[in-house]
């Protein structure tokens, strides 16, 4: 489903990811784990089409189709989610209004029937069960003095609003106390399906607990060091990354 | 936001740039004495409208061009304007059947049917072209309730003694050099009396259009309303675009009687100049003021401000009554090259007065925004209230905004209270939107007028749809 090949992307002259490839088909759930720095946050935003980035090599698809030419708008309709790191505050922009604008705009790129506020209110009230959230939740501004936990789990209403076919879920685990992370996963799971895939960026073991991955790998020096199954995670819990992170050459 | 989408945001048309072929009846350039007698001559008006504009002009004779605003503009030349253009009319129109189809057409282009929209939706038009009245609708039926609603002009033939008896009263033509200009030369306006214990039947609105080059508009409006009476008005304006710069310097007058609210909106949309260069444009150097003259009146200004080159303007309430109230909401959108310095004075000279500001100003482009106004509390206003809150927003990183707060405080027992914040509409913000497949054009829409709400709120339902769609208007093919 999604295809990454020899990517190669940098940061104002900085070389972030020299050379990633990885292939994640529909139902699979892909863990990328790393020390920091090793830029398994950049490999999100190049492949949601965050400008700040450019790809100087390499190219990803999505179903057969280059995304690396898409805007942002573009990629999204056509299925990738990234749940943020750290999600934005959007104050003035009513929470369920967004929302309805993003189903919309879907809706619409897929030829479908946009929902009016009342029809969007019942596909709301359904995923707001979903994460645990109170219905005045969809009243606020978007992320607007939300804590953390909420901003997190904003973001996996927003996915199970939008269903995505390929969501990224950037450190959605990190700042989240036990019963956060245990309502983030939750919905999670229930969102997998046959049809869609997600890619898990975290920094610790306990998530993937939650969330059983097929396929963990491990980043380093942006590039992919070593893969496995969900076994190497409990590995690199117990021994640290040090042991597979050779030293960066002059 | 990335160079790429700030060139985009820049590039926006304006789509009121249209010239009317009409032939017009136009004073020669430059003011004088004759040009003052003539105007008046071709409007037959009485002995004390000629004395008023006369006083006026021999006082402006002794003034000199305020210069204290924030807006940067070449010295203006008050002898290369026309002071008076009219559509030719043979005949005096009595009915809208008689007006110029070529006129009627520049309304509807503009988007004010005069016939349809307007009156099914029991809104009462005044359509002002260059300096005349051209169209008021519903002149009738208002006047079955007692509501006069007419050009002012009209006002002055048919209600001499009001127009003696208020005219000059909020704002006297000694008040500033652009109030005694537009005393000695206004060509007309909406003139509106709402006699004791009457709301008007409708909301009543005023389109204002300059359409010939090199002349000004000096409109006058004057709204008296008298014990226990309500109205709501209106004004939108437009201009065609030209390269020279147009001088639009209007005066606002409401007086508001014992119980008397007075809600007045405003949506502008003069011509902004171009977006490239910043040539031509209008120069919007209005006077607007409000007397809360009768106990527990009430003004509300509202004013969505999208066009003109330069915007200096004040809308302001003198709160005489006791418990009288006075309102300003104001969103202010500049964009490319435009400069506004705008606010509102509120000032407490009845006790247990009470004032509320909230001020909303997007700077867009190279545009320069800023707020400035007044809160004065004199000696005599016992325990008066005020709560201001000024919000700006940037977009881009050529933009500015200034809040420029003055505060006076005669009296210990007032409460004041001020608020202020700038935000920048930030590249992370419309990632968001657009990683949730919401493209720029409407991201920014969304967070336009998610930051005017407080103000849209305050204007006639309708028409806060209709400012809603210029605000994203004025950004449209402009981004994404």
């Amino acid at each position: 489903m999604l295809t990454i090949h020899n990517l190669h992307a940098q940061i104002d002259e900085n070389k972030i990811l020299n050379g990633i490839s990885l292939t994640v088909k529909p139902g699979e759930v892909h863990a990328i784990m790393g020390p920091n720095g090793s830029g398994k946050s950049t490999l999100a935003k190049v492949i949601s089409g965050d400008s700040h980035y450019e790809v100087t090599d390499g190219e990803v698809t999505l179903e057969g189709k280059n995304i690396l030419d898409m805007d942002p708008e573009t990629r999204a309709l056509s299925g990738i989610f990234l749940a943020f790191q750290y999600p934005v505050e959007i104050p003035g922009v009513n929470n369920a209004e967004f929302l309805r604008m993003a189903y919309n705009a879907k809706q619409k790129f897929q030829g479908k029937p946009e929902a009016d506020p009342m029809q969007f209110d019942a596909i709301l009230q359904s995923k707001l069960e979903l994460v645990e959230m109170s219905p005045d939740f969809a009243d606020r501004a978007v992320n607007f003095g939300f804590s953390g936990g909420e901003k997190k789990r904003n973001e996996i209403l927003q996915m199970a609003v939008l269903n995505p076919k390929i969501a990224i879920l950037d450190e959605t685990d990190s700042g989240l106390d036990i019963d956060a992370l245990r309502i983030v996963a939750e919905g999670v799971n229930q969102l997998r399906s046959p049809d869609n895939a997600i890619i898990l960026i975290t920094h610790y073991q306990r998530l993937l607990n939650f969330i059983q991955p097929d396929f963990v790998h491990v980043l380093a020096n942006g590039q992919i060091v070593k893969s496995g199954d969900k076994s190497l995670a409990l590995e690199l819990e117990a021994r640290g990354y040090d042991w597979l992170v050779s030293p960066v050459n002059g | 936001m990335s160079s790429e989408m700030i060139e985009k945001l820049t590039n926006q048309e304006y789509k009121f740039g249209f010239q009317t072929d009409i032939e017009s009846d136009v004073a020669p350039k430059g003011l004088s004495e004759d040009i003052v007698r003539l105007i008046s001559e071709r409007k037959n008006e009485p002995q004390f409208m000629l004395d008023f504009r006369l006083k006026a002009y021999r006082h402006w004779l002794k003034l000199t061009e305020p210069k204290w605003s924030k807006a940067r503009y070449p010295k203006i030349d008050f002898q290369n304007i026309h002071y008076y253009a009219a559509p030719k009319t043979k005949v005096k129109l009595d009915s809208l059947d008689q007006v110029d189809p070529e006129l009627l057409k520049t309304f509807e282009k503009l988007g004010i049917p005069l016939f349809e929209q307007k009156q099914l939706a029991g809104v009462a038009v005044d359509a002002i072209f260059d300096s005349v009245s051209v169209a008021t609708t519903y002149k009738e039926k208002l006047l079955e309730a007692g509501v006069v609603f007419c050009p002012m002009s009209e006002a002055v033939e048919k209600y001499p003694e009001i127009v003696k008896k208020y005219l000059g009263s909020v704002v006297p033509f000694t008040d500033n050099y652009y109030a005694a200009l537009n005393s000695a030369v206004f060509s007309d306006g909406s003139f509106v009396y709402i006699p004791k214990n009457t709301i008007s039947p409708m909301e009543l609105s005023s389109y204002f259009r300059i359409n010939t080059e090199e002349s000004g508009q000096f409109e006058r409006t004057l709204i008296v309303c008298e014990e226990n009476s309500y109205v709501s008005y209106l004004e939108g304006c437009t201009a065609p675009k030209f390269d020279t710069n147009q001088l639009h310097a209007a005066v606002v007058e409401l007086v508001a009687m014992d119980n008397a609210e007075i809600k007045y909106s405003t949506v502008q949309n003069w011509y902004a100049g171009d977006p490239k260069t910043g040539k031509g444009g209008i120069y919007n150097f209005v006077t607007k003021r409000g007397k809360c003259a009768g106990k527990k009146s009430k003004i509300s200004w509202t004013q969505i401000e999208t066009g003109s080159a330069i915007t200096w303007k004040y809308p302001s309430c003198l709160l005489i009554g006791e418990e009288s109230v006075g309102e300003f909401y104001s969103v202010a959108l500049t964009n490319h090259f435009q400069q506004a310095d705008t606010g509102s004075k509120m000032i407490h000279i009845g006790p247990n007065t009470v004032s509320t500001i909230i001020s909303k100003g997007i700077s867009v482009g190279e545009s320069e925004n800023t707020y400035r106004g007044l809160v004065q509390i004199n000696k005599s206003a016992k325990n008066a209230r005020n709560f201001t809150q000024c919000d700006s927003m940037l977009v881009g990183h050529k933009s500015k905004a200034n809040t420029l707060p003055y505060i006076i405080v005669k009296n210990a027992s007032a409460k004041l209270e001020h608020e202020a914040s700038t935000s920048k509409v930030s590249d992370d913000q419309l990632f968001y939107f657009r990683q949730r497949g919401i493209g720029v054009e409407d991201a920014m829409a969304a967070i336009i007028s998610g930051f005017c709400k407080s103000v849209f709120d305050k204007l006639p339902t309708e028409f806060s749809v209709e400012a809603n769609q210029l605000l994203s208007l004025k950004l449209e093919n402009s981004v994404g």
